[in-house]
């Protein structure tokens, strides 16, 4: 395969607080590659919003990227080195803060909020909003600006363009914003697209038509998404990779197809598991046991086993990196459970871990509760 | 008065029908929605038209004195300068009488301590109070907003010292700051008016602060950031007009507090010197004549009296107008 369009590697996001460091990105690893819908899914605090605002640099204090290396169509957005002193600092040729502004955001890599209602300003017509845009990032001169503004307005299926242009965000339905929103962002003809839960705060009808539109837009552009999201359903409408996050990890990363064919990582089957699927009838849906561990203290080996139903004592003491499983000459799918032969840690030998009884929503905390490390 | 004819002209190329799109929704924000507030609210409206008086008898006076060169104010002023041996003084207002002579219609309110006509110096004083409570005001909120703002917005170290600096200059009695300013400086009207603008400062700065904190976190703040545009731009384009509610209230009493600061630093003989025709002046030149000619300390102080109250109830009556909370 070509180079990846977008490079993560290794990245690390941590927020300093009173409490104790939390490290809500620790350590994921993930390619986007060109014309690509690549999803990102897991439960709230899971650590997806963060790693997107770290693509863009928009972590904000305390917060912090304290490792890894992004980069973006060769250049380095975000890399680390010793210096002589083996203090760490940014590497020389890492984008400026001023040249990420003018350069990057928006130009080359957009990104579209999860709530519709509340990313567009109140004060400003929606017009006049989405031509500041595209002002900004395309160097055209307002009247051109407004008339690329209309059409891009046109095209995202907002009817009568033209006299919407001048009405405040109010007067849009949710959909509407919700449109007016990816207009914004594809009307700067970015390479990536970040779309953190778009359709959360939609109901399903408004998400699947926003849904088609993106697959429609995204055939007609080129353009490549990071589809962040928890809904499964819509990771199989229009994913074509995913990497499924827990706790600040990614713990499975494979083609979609794969992902629900071929389950590798218990946590997946477990998310999988608890929604309804139309081609499996069950009797009754199985959620997950607990609530997700606090990432300011995350539990020791694997950070999924005091929820997991297939734990054993192994998988207190072994911390799983993700390692490709997948056979020889098929694409790579990755997961980062020891019950695999591949990480031979002596898996099936270990005793199980009886998580349901220990359970219930105690199952995820700690013995040492909020303790800093 | 010249608010209003703003309100009309400014309605008149957008309540057309022509859009056809459903346009009775309003934005809940922004300068039409708040002069249309105004017009519902009675109160903000009887404000208005206190202030429209004022700033429209302050432009005529500005007009006369600039253009006409005291052209239409020469009727009803006597100048003693041309006549020092016969000058009228603290004649009472026109029909009344006291020690020093009959009320004539030449001088409509009386004449002051030197023979000179009250109404035209009331009417240039309104001249010279819009000024400073405008000027004074200005200062304070471009002063508050940009500090509130940059403070706000970054937070952090840079907020720590503009806080604890713009707390020092609250934590002084306005008056005792003002009055120290002045000596340092000059004693005229000039520096009156900067003074009382910069002990307005904080003021502001803590209004803009708390609206940027909150504002800052709001989504389309960080949309914004995520596509490129400066902070610069961020901070005057999507911050500071979602703050503009509160900040036009607190405004807007300011003017009628500067007046009344200025007027006061005028009687202790800071500020406006004499000749100068300013209400506070006039107050303060006519302490020793009180009892004999009240009419002259009276006029002046009825003047300050309904501009104050004239600004406070605007005030008053946005905050009403503004408020989400409050259905009318």
């Amino acid at each position: 395969m070509s180079e990846p369009l977008l490079s993560v590697r290794d990245l690390k996001t941590q927020f300093f607080t009173e409490d104790g460091t939390v490290r809500a990105v620790d350590g994921i690893s993930f390619d986007v590659h060109e014309g690509e819908i690549v999803g990102l899914v897991g439960e709230s605090g899971a650590g997806k919003s963060v790693a997107t605002s770290s693509i863009l640099r928009l972590v904000d204090s305390p917060g912090e990227i304290v490792g890894g290396e992004i980069e973006f169509k060769g250049e380095t957005i975000f890399g680390l080195e010793a210096d002589d002193d083996g203090e760490l600092r940014p590497r020389d040729e890492m984008l400026t803060e001023n040249e990420m502004r003018k350069r990057i955001r928006g130009r080359e890599i957009a990104i579209i909020f999860q709530d519709p209602m509340e990313s567009l300003n109140p004060v400003f017509t929606v017009g006049g909003q989405l031509r500041e845009f595209i002002e900004i990032n395309r160097d055209l001169d307002p009247d051109e600006a407004k008339e690329e503004a209309i059409d891009m307005l046109r095209e995202v299926g907002i009817p009568a363009p033209e006299s919407r242009y001048d009405e405040y965000p109010h007067q849009f339905s949710g959909g509407m914003r919700q449109r007016v929103l990816i207009a914004m962002a594809l009307a700067c003809q970015p390479d990536l697209i970040i779309a953190d839960e778009p359709t959360t705060a939609l109901d399903v009808t408004v998400e699947g038509e926003i849904l088609e539109m993106v697959t429609e837009l995204q055939e007609k552009y080129d353009t490549s998404f990071i589809w962040v999201t928890h809904d499964m359903s819509v990771v199989a409408e229009i994913c074509d990779r995913v990497n499924v996050m827990y706790l600040g990890e990614i713990i499975e990363q494979a083609e979609v197809d794969d992902l629900f064919y071929d389950t590798k990582h218990p946590y997946t089957s477990a998310l999988l598991d608890s929604m309804p699927r139309p081609d499996r009838t069950v009797d009754e849906l199985r959620p997950i046991e607990g609530v997700m561990p606090e990432a300011i203290d995350p539990p020791a080996g694997c950070r999924f086993h005091s929820r997991c139903p297939e734990a054993r004592e192994v998988c207190r003491e072994v911390h799983p990196e993700p390692r490709d499983l997948s056979e020889e000459g098929e694409p790579r799918h990755a997961a980062a459970c020891v019950k695999h032969d591949a990480f031979d840690v002596g898996y099936d030998e270990s005793p199980p871990i009886d998580t349901r009884a220990g359970g219930g929503f105690s199952a995820g905390l700690t013995e040492t509760g909020g303790e800093a490390e | 008065m010249s608010i209003n004819s703003a309100t009309s002209d400014d309605d008149t190329p957008d309540g057309g029908d022509e859009s056809g799109g459903p346009d009775e929704v309003e934005a809940r924000v922004g300068l039409r929605y708040t002069l249309k507030q105004v017009r519902q609210d009675t109160t903000a409206r009887i404000g208005t038209y206190i202030v429209g008086f004022m700033t429209f008898v302050a432009v005529f006076a500005a007009f006369d004195y600039y253009v006409l060169d005291y052209a239409i104010a020469e009727a009803v002023l006597y100048n003693p300068e041309t006549d020092p041996q016969n000058v009228r003084r603290l004649l009472p207002p026109v029909g009344m009488e006291n020690q020093f002579g009959q009320g004539v219609l030449e001088h409509p309110l009386g004449t002051d301590h030197r023979g000179r006509d009250l109404l035209s110096r009331t009417i240039y004083g309104t001249r010279i109070a819009m000024t400073v409570g405008f000027l004074a005001t200005a200062i304070g909120l471009g002063g508050g907003t940009v500090i509130g703002a940059v403070s706000g917005y970054y937070g952090g170290w840079i907020d720590d010292v503009l806080q604890r600096v713009t707390e020092t200059i609250y934590a002084i009695p306005f008056l005792v700051l003002v009055i120290a300013f002045m000596t340092a400086f000059g004693r005229d009207l000039t520096f009156a008016m900067i003074g009382v603008g910069i002990t307005a400062i904080p003021v502001f700065n803590r209004l803009i602060r708390s609206r940027v904190v909150s504002i800052r976190e709001e989504d389309y703040v960080e949309a914004a950031r995520a596509a490129g545009v400066k902070d610069r731009n961020i901070i005057f384009r999507h911050i500071i007009p979602n703050s503009f509610a509160p900040v036009l209230v607190q405004a807007t009493l300011q003017v009628g507090v500067s007046i009344l600061i200025v007027a006061g630093l005028s009687f202790l003989g800071f500020g406006a010197q004499p000749p100068t025709p300013s209400w506070g002046q006039m107050l303060s030149a006519s302490r020793g004549y009180m009892l004999p000619a009240p009419t002259f300390s009276i006029f002046p102080g009825i003047a300050i009296l309904i501009t104050v109250i004239g600004f406070n109830i605007l005030g008053d009556g946005l905050q009403d107008a503004l408020d989400p909370r409050i259905n009318n």
